[in-house]
C-alpha cells in the first residue's frame, strides 16, 4: 500500500504545481489549491494510518528504480542549467559554478562511478513519518492561508505584477520536494530534492523582483548551493569508499566508528548547517523575509530549515562524541545565544521571528550535535512546537500587517483591543515559543541536563544565557500586545479573510492540543522514535517530572482563567494613572510644558546600539566561520582531539 | 513524600508570617542604621490589613487577574520546592510567575509603571543565568535536580558549590528588589521612577503584591538553606544562621548603596556570575 501513497505524495504536489502554473484564472486556481491541499493532507493521513496499521515498523520500498534514477538525474541537470541561466541573467556568474560543479560531479559519479549496492530508495520510519505529518498539515494549511493572503497582498501592492500562478506553483513544488527529501534514503535522491528546495526558496524570495529581493534571493541561493556542494562531495566520497549511497547505512557505519564514514558525515552535517541557517550562514534566512508572508511561513516552519534539522537528527547517533558532533553542537549553541541577542534589538515583527527561528534552530542543532537520546528527544519536541507556533506567528503577523499596514512591534501597542482575534492567536503562538507548559520548557530542561551529563561546559553556558535572552524578547512583545492602547478600535478594521482564519484556528487548536497531549505523545511516538534511532531507550522523563509537568500544564491554563473570572466580579473604582498631575483627562494623553495635549507613547527597550544586528552579525559570522574552517580541516585532515 | 506535603502546607500557611516578620525586622534594622526609631515590628501586617480594608481602585480592569496569577504561580513555585520536586522546574514556574508580574505592570500603559516593568524584565534577564547555573551546580553535586534528593544526601553542598552560593546571594539583591539593584521599584516616592512597577497598584492589588513578595522571599531563603542542609540538626541550625546572616547582609547592602543604572547592573551581574558560578562549574565538571 505504501508503494502507492509514497510516490503519490511526492508526485502529486508537482502535478498541482503544473496545474497552478497553467491556470491563470484566480478563482479557479484558488479552488484547485484548496482541493490539492486537502488531498495532500488526507493522503498524508492515509499514509500514517497505513504505516501504523503495519505496526509502525521501518518500511523500505523501491529497490530497483533505474528509470526513476535516470529521470531524477535528468531533472537535476535541468535544474543546474536553470540556475546557470538565472545567474548569468543577473550577472552573478560565479554562483553558477556552485551548481554546475556539484551537478557535474554527481552526473559523472552516477554514469562512470563505481557500481553501487542496490538499497531501498524510500525508507519510512518514525522520524520521516513525523516530518511528513509536519509538511502535510502545516504546509497545506499555509497554502490555504496563502490563497487569502495573496489576494490582499496584490490588492495592496499594485505596483507589483500579479504572478500568483507562479507563487502557488512554487509552494506546491516546495511541498513535493520536501516529501521526496524526508522519505528518500538514497543520498542521490536526497541530493536532488535538496537542490530543489534550495532553488524553490531562491525563487520564492525573489518573487517580487524588487532589487532587494533579488539580491537577498541570490544570497540564499549561494549559501544553500555551497551546502549542496558539500553534500555532493560527501556523497561521491562515500560512494567510492564504501560502495553505497544509502543514508541509513552511512549512519550505521558512523555509529560503528568506521573511519571512512567520518568525512561524508562531516560534509553532510556542514551542508545541513547552511540549510538550517546557522552561523555563519544565518543571513540568508533574515533576507528571506522580503518575500510575501506565506513563503516566510513555509521556509521557517514546515520546510527548508526543517530539512537541515531533519538531516542532523538523522546523523546524530553517528555524530555523538566525535569532532563533527562537537563542531555541530558548538555552532548550534553559539547561534542560539548570539541570535537571541540580536532578536532583542529588532522591532520589526517579522525580523524578530526570523532571528528567533535561527536561535531556536540553533538549540535543535546543538541537541543533534550532542547526539544523546535525551537531546534528540528534546530536539524532536522543539521542532514540533516550533513548526506549529512559527507558522501560526508568521501567518498572524502577516494578517496583522494587512490590517495595521505595519508589522512593527511598537505599532502593535494594545493589539488586544484593536484586533482582538489576531492578538489572541499571536499570544498563543508566542506562548508556544517560550512560556511554561509549552515545548520550550521541558526541552530546555532536558537539553540542560544532557549537556551537564555530557560534560559540555560551554553548552551549559550557552543554554543558561540564551534562555534568559529568549524570554526577554518574547515577554516584551507579549507585554506590548496587552498594554492599554491609545489607538482607537475604529481606526483599524480586521480584514482577515475566512481562509486565513481557518488556518489560524487550526494552528491554535493544534498548539493547545499538542501541549495537553504532550506526555502521551512522548510515550506513544517519540520514545519509539528514539529507540529506533539509538537501539535503546532510557526514560528521558521521570514519572515525577511528568506529574509535575501535568500539574503545571493544568495550572498555567486554569489559574489565569479562574483569576480572570474571579476578578471580573470585584467592584472597582477606576482612576487615572499617575502622571505627576499632568494627565489630560484620560490615560492616553498628557499636557506638555507648552500647555498642549500630547499622546503618550510607551516604547520597549531594544538596545540596538549595543547588540544590534549591525554590531554583532559581522563579528559572529567571522568567528563561526573560523571555527567551522578550523574544525572541518581537522576532521578532513584526520586530527583527533 | 508525606513529609513533603507537610512542608508544602507549612510553607503555604507560615510563609506570609515569616516573610512579613522578616519585612518588619528589615524596616526596624534599616531605621536603626539611619538613626531613626522605626516602625513597630508588626507594621507590615498592619499595612496589609489596612490595604485590604481600602476601597478597590484600579487603573486597568485586568491588573487584578494578572496579579492573582502571579500570586498563585508563586505559591506553586514554593510548594513545588518545599515538597521536594524538581528545582529547575521550580525556577521555570517562578519565571512564568514573574512574566505575569511584568504583564500587570505594562497593561496600564502608565509611564512609571511601564518603566518599572521594563526594568523588571531586564532584571529577570540579568538573574536568570545565575539561577539556572545554580540548579546545574546542585545537579552536578547531588546527581539530581530533585530537591528531595539534594536535601537528603547527608552532606552540605556549600563546600563544593561556594561559587554558586556567592552568585546566588549576589542575584538575591536583585530578586528582593534591594538597592543598588532596586531598578524596578523603590522604597520611596519622589524618585525618577516613582514606585516603578507598583505605581499603579492600589489597595488590594498592592496587598496581594506585598504578600507574594513575602512568599517569594521565603522561597529564596529556602534555596539559600539548601546549600547548607545535610539532614542533621546542626546542618539545620547552620542553615538558619546563614539565612539570617544573608538577610542581614541584604539589609546592609540596601542601606549603603545608591541605585545603579540597569546597564551596570546587567554587566556587573553577568561578570560576577561568570567568575563565581561559572568558574565553580568548570572546576566541578573537570573534577568529575
Amino acid at each position: 500500500m505504501a508503494s502507492f501513497t509514497v510516490p503519490f505524495l511526492i508526485i502529486f504536489p508537482f502535478v498541482s504545481a503544473v496545474l497552478s502554473y497553467c491556470t491563470r484564472i484566480n478563482k479557479l486556481r484558488n479552488g484547485m489549491s484548496y482541493i490539492s491541499s486537502v488531498i495532500i493532507m488526507a493522503v498524508t493521513g492515509l499514509l500514517f494510518v497505513q504505516w501504523c496499521s503495519q505496526g509502525a515498523a521501518v518500511t523500505e520500498i523501491y529497490y530497483e528504480t533505474h528509470t526513476a534514477d535516470r529521470v531524477i538525474l535528468i531533472l537535476e541537470i535541468i535544474l543546474a542549467i536553470y540556475i546557470t541561466v538565472l545567474s548569468f541573467r543577473h550577472r552573478k556568474y560565479w554562483i553558477s559554478l556552485l551548481s554546475i560543479g556539484p551537478t557535474g560531479l554527481i552526473v559523472w559519479f552516477e554514469l562512470f562511478g563505481p557500481g553501487l549496492k542496490e538499497t531501498a530508495r524510500i525508507r519510512i520510519d518514525h522520524l520521516s513519518m513525523l516530518m511528513c505529518l509536519i509538511i502535510g498539515i502545516i504546509g497545506s494549511l499555509i497554502i490555504v492561508y496563502a490563497v487569502g493572503y495573496m489576494h490582499g497582498y496584490h490588492h495592496h501592492h499594485r505596483h507589483l505584477r500579479d504572478r500568483r500562478y507562479y507563487f502557488f506553483t512554487l509552494l506546491f513544488v516546495f511541498l513535493g520536494a520536501m516529501y521526496g527529501f524526508v522519505l528518500s534514503d538514497n543520498l542521490l535522491w536526497i541530493d536532488f530534492f535538496w537542490e530543489l528546495t534550495s532553488v524553490c526558496s531562491f525563487l520564492l524570495i525573489g518573487y517580487t523582483h524588487e532589487p532587494v529581493a533579488i539580491s537577498n534571493s541570490f544570497r540564499a541561493l549561494w549559501m544553500n548551493l555551497l551546502g549542496g556542494t558539500a553534500l555532493a562531495i560527501g556523497i561521491v566520497y562515500m560512494g567510492f569508499y564504501s560502495g553505497t549511497v544509502s543514508l541509513h547505512e552511512l549512519i550505521g557505519l558512523g555509529t560503528g566508528g568506521v573511519a571512512a564514514a567520518t568525512i561524508p558525515i562531516a560534509l553532510i552535517a556542514f551542508a545541513a548547517l547552511t540549510k538550517a541557517a546557522q552561523m555563519p550562514f544565518s543571513t540568508w534566512l533574515i533576507g528571506a523575509m522580503v518575500a510575501p508572508t506565506p513563503s516566510s511561513a513555509l521556509l521557517h516552519s514546515a520546510t527548508m530549515v526543517k530539512a537541515g534539522i531533519y538531516i542532523l537528527f538523522r546523523l546524530s547517533p553517528a555524530m555523538a562524541k566525535t569532532t563533527t558532533g562537537n563542531m555541530i553542537a558548538f555552532i548550534g549553541g553559539f547561534t542560539f545565544l548570539i541570535t537571541s541577542f540580536m532578536a532583542i534589538a529588532q522591532s520589526d515583527g517579522k525580523k524578530v521571528l526570523a532571528f528567533s527561528t535561527i536561535s531556536n534552530l540553533g538549540l535543535m542543532v546543538a541537541c543533534a550535535g550532542m547526539g544523546r537520546s535525551e537531546t534528540i528527544w528534546a530536539g524532536i519536541f522543539l521542532m514540533l512546537f516550533h513548526a506549529i507556533s512559527k507558522s501560526l506567528l508568521f501567518q498572524d503577523v502577516g494578517a496583522t500587517e494587512n490590517c495595521l499596514h505595519s508589522r512593527d512591534i511598537e505599532d502593535m501597542h494594545g493589539l488586544l483591543y484593536i484586533l482582538p482575534r489576531l492578538a489572541f492567536f499571536m499570544f498563543i503562538g508566542i506562548a508556544g515559543m517560550f512560556l511554561a507548559p509549552f515545548g520550550m520548557l521541558i526541552s530546555k530542561w532536558s537539553a540542560l541536563k544532557a549537556s551537564v551529563n555530557e560534560g559540555n561546559i560551554i553548552m551549559v553556558f550557552f543554554i543558561c544565557l540564551g534562555s534568559a535572552t529568549t524570554s526577554f524578547y518574547w515577554t516584551k512583545w507579549m507585554g506590548k500586545i496587552i498594554s492599554a492602547s491609545h489607538l482607537k478600535e475604529t481606526q483599524f478594521r480586521d480584514i482577515t479573510k475566512k481562509n486565513e482564519l481557518i488556518s489560524l484556528w487550526i494552528h491554535a487548536v493544534l498548539m493547545i492540543t499538542l501541549c495537553l497531549l504532550f506526555p502521551l505523545l512522548s510515550h506513544v511516538y517519540v520514545n519509539p522514535l528514539i529507540e529506533e534511532m539509538f537501539g535503546f531507550y532510557s526514560d528521558v522523563l521521570p514519572t515525577q517530572i511528568l506529574l509535575t509537568l501535568v500539574v503545571i500544564i493544568g495550572l498555567v491554563f486554569a489559574v489565569p482563567l479562574l483569576a480572570f473570572l474571579y476578578s471580573r466580579k470585584m467592584r472597582k473604582t477606576y482612576v487615572l494613572s499617575y502622571m505627576n498631575g499632568v494627565n489630560a483627562g484620560n490615560n492616553m494623553k498628557f499636557i506638555d510644558s507648552f500647555g498642549e495635549q500630547k499622546t503618550l507613547w510607551m516604547s520597549n527597550f531594544y538596545f540596538h546600539k549595543w547588540i544590534g544586528q549591525r554590531k554583532l552579525m559581522g563579528p559572529s559570522q567571522f568567528f563561526a566561520a573560523a571555527v567551522l574552517v578550523v574544525m572541518m580541516s581537522m576532521i578532513i585532515g584526520g586530527v583527533r582531539i | 513524600m508525606n513529609m513533603g506535603i507537610v512542608y508544602a502546607i507549612a510553607y503555604i500557611v507560615l510563609a506570609p508570617f515569616v516573610g512579613g516578620f522578616l519585612d518588619g525586622v528589615d524596616r526596624k534594622i534599616s531605621a536603626r542604621m539611619q538613626r531613626r526609631v522605626g516602625p513597630p515590628l508588626l507594621q507590615p501586617f498592619y499595612d496589609i490589613v489596612k490595604l485590604f480594608n481600602k476601597e478597590t481602585i484600579s487603573v486597568d480592569s485586568s491588573q487584578t487577574f494578572l496579579l492573582l496569577t502571579y500570586f498563585v504561580l508563586m505559591l506553586v513555585t514554593g510548594v513545588m520546592f518545599f515538597s521536594g520536586s524538581d528545582i529547575l522546574m521550580c525556577f521555570f514556574v517562578l519565571s512564568t510567575a514573574a512574566t505575569f508580574l511584568y504583564f500587570a505592570g505594562v497593561i496600564t500603559s502608565s509611564p512609571y509603571s511601564s518603566i518599572g516593568a521594563q526594568r523588571e524584565l531586564i532584571q529577570m534577564m540579568t538573574y536568570e543565568p545565575a539561577v539556572l547555573l545554580t540548579c546545574v551546580g546542585f545537579y552536578l553535586a547531588a546527581g539530581s535536580f530533585n530537591v528531595n534528593e539534594i536535601a537528603s544526601t547527608g552532606t552540605s553542598y556549600i563546600f563544593r558549590l561556594p561559587g554558586f552560593f556567592v552568585a546566588f546571594v549576589f542575584i538575591l539583591t536583585i530578586k528582593m528588589r534591594k538597592s543598588p539593584f532596586d531598578t524596578s521599584t523603590s522604597h520611596h516616592m519622589h524618585q525618577e521612577l516613582v514606585k516603578g512597577i507598583t505605581t499603579e497598584m492600589g489597595s488590594k492589588n498592592l496587598a496581594l503584591f506585598q504578600i507574594t513578595e513575602w512568599y517569594e522571599n521565603v522561597f529564596l531563603m529556602g534555596v539559600i538553606c539548601l546549600f547548607f542542609v545535610n539532614g542533621s540538626i546542626t546542618g539545620l541550625v547552620i542553615s538558619l544562621a546563614v539565612f539570617l546572616l544573608v538577610y542581614f547582609l541584604e539589609i546592609l547592602i540596601d542601606n549603603c548603596c545608591a541605585r545603579m543604572k540597569w546597564q551596570d547592573m546587567l554587566v556587573i551581574t553577568w561578570i560576577v556570575t561568570f567568575f563565581t558560578a561559572g568558574v565553580n562549574l568548570v572546576i566541578l565538571m573537570v573534577i568529575r
